[in-house]
């Protein structure tokens, strides 16, 4: 379980537009991509050796799985933006306003007052 | 000494741009008459002829992260760039650059570790929505300088609501003895019950109608003893995941202090319910 390095890949994925693009059109080679060379970096000149994803926290990254991350504890604000930013346009287009919103939310309503997997690290 | 002008505490809607601005028949049906409320809340801010804002807010990952989150920070920056990116992305929120204010920032610094909260600070700060938010709403010109306090209510553990309270009298006790004669204002933003990347999400209203209308009446009513029997962690959580934005506005009716508001307005939306409250410290209610 490596929750902080989950909400890393969310957190400098969603404030980068290329990086965004590339995580939207090939997953897999993307979450490849970021575990060899993206996540590491502790800033433009500093590496960190604290790194890793279990095998399902990297598999529900690979397949946008945001009920498993949601489960997982990922934070929440992450993973509603970045998914928003992946799938709010098309789903607009096709389905009306709100409607990935709505969707990301009935996909989770086994949760609906039950205590939710923690956000906390 | 300075003046304590008012206090606004709002909830801070990203979408209220976007929603005002649209082309009326891709408008929420709520537009007009949201738009009209703002109006009327930004007047309560304007009637107070402020020279500085002291804004409050919580930064949403934009500048902060998991690797060093504050629980209290101060900026302490001549200027201040505002909205990152993915805010321009998803919201549609305009960049700004809103002046600061260092000695105000300086005094308020040493002001509150005086009184024994101790501030992480930043003299390179770029704000996000949660104080641009309030500015387009309540001041739109960004004419005025500022002085920004962030508050963890997002990445736990985080401070319990008495802090906020607490955090909120230092603020008021540190304005009120700026050596100055100028006005200040304090605007902070927060949320009622809120739910995000869970299943009661984007709902018809927010997820806990019941706790927005009992929180309205206790900030209206300055009545910080029921907020305090009322509200913890466990019980926010229950009213929505995010629902610790609420914080912030205790936060901000400690800086007015328990007493009545003298403006009290809000909207029932989709997802959340608006709120917006003003205090005028010193000023007779009306
Ligand atoms: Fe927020």
């Amino acid at each position: 379980m490596s929750k902080y390095y989950v909400n890393k890949f969310l957190y400098t994925v969603d404030r980068d537009p290329e990086f965004l693009r590339r995580y939207k059109e090939e997953p897999r080679a993307f979450v490849t991509t970021w575990e060899q060379s993206i996540g590491p970096r502790l800033n433009e000149s500093e590496v960190t050796t604290v790194t890793g994803f279990t095998d399902a926290e990297r598999e529900a990254l690979i397949n946008h799985d945001y009920v498993a991350l949601f489960e997982m504890g990922a934070h929440f604000f992450l993973s509603l933006t970045i998914f928003i930013a992946i799938y709010d346009e098309d789903y607009m287009h096709k389905h009306g306003p709100l409607s990935f919103q709505r969707e990301f939310a009935a996909k989770l309503q086994h949760w609906r007052g039950r205590e939710y997997p923690t956000i906390a690290l | 000494m300075a003046t304590l002008a008012a206090v606004l505490a709002t909830t801070h809607h990203p979408f209220y741009l976007k929603a005002t601005t649209a082309p009326v028949e891709e408008q929420i049906p709520q537009a007009a008459e949201w738009k009209r409320k703002v109006e009327a809340y930004r007047a309560t801010l304007t009637r107070a002829q402020p020279d500085i804002l002291v804004m409050v807010g919580a930064d949403h990952f934009h500048q902060f992260f998991l690797d060093n989150y504050p629980t209290f920070l101060i900026g302490k920056a001549p200027r201040y760039d505002a909205t990152f990116y993915n805010e321009e992305r998803e919201f549609g929120i305009p960049k700004y650059v809103l002046e600061g204010h260092e000695d105000l920032s300086r005094f308020m610094h040493e002001g509150l570790m005086d009184r024994g909260f101790d501030f992480a600070f930043s003299h390179e700060l770029k704000i996000d929505h949660s104080i641009i938010c309030p500015i387009i709403t309540t001041r739109p010109q960004a004419d005025l300088p500022v002085v920004p306090i962030y508050t963890n209510i997002f990445a736990p553990p985080l401070p319990k609501p008495k802090r906020f309270w607490d955090l909120g009298r230092a603020i008021r006790e540190v304005i009120d003895a700026y050596p100055s004669d100028k006005r200040i204002a304090a605007v902070g933003s927060g949320h009622l019950s809120l739910e995000l990347g869970g299943p009661r999400q984007f709902g018809e209203h927010g997820p806990d109608p019941d706790f927005d209308r009992k929180a309205i009446e206790w900030l209206s009513n300055g009545d910080i003893e029921a907020i305090l029997e009322n509200v913890t962690h466990e019980s926010m959580t229950q009213s929505g995941n995010a629902t610790h934005g609420f914080m912030d506005l205790i936060l901000m009716m400690g800086i007015a202090g328990p007493e009545k508001a003298a403006y009290v307005d809000c909207l029932d939306l989709y997802h959340t319910m608006e709120a917006y409250f003003t205090w005028y410290p010193g000023e007779e209610t009306p």
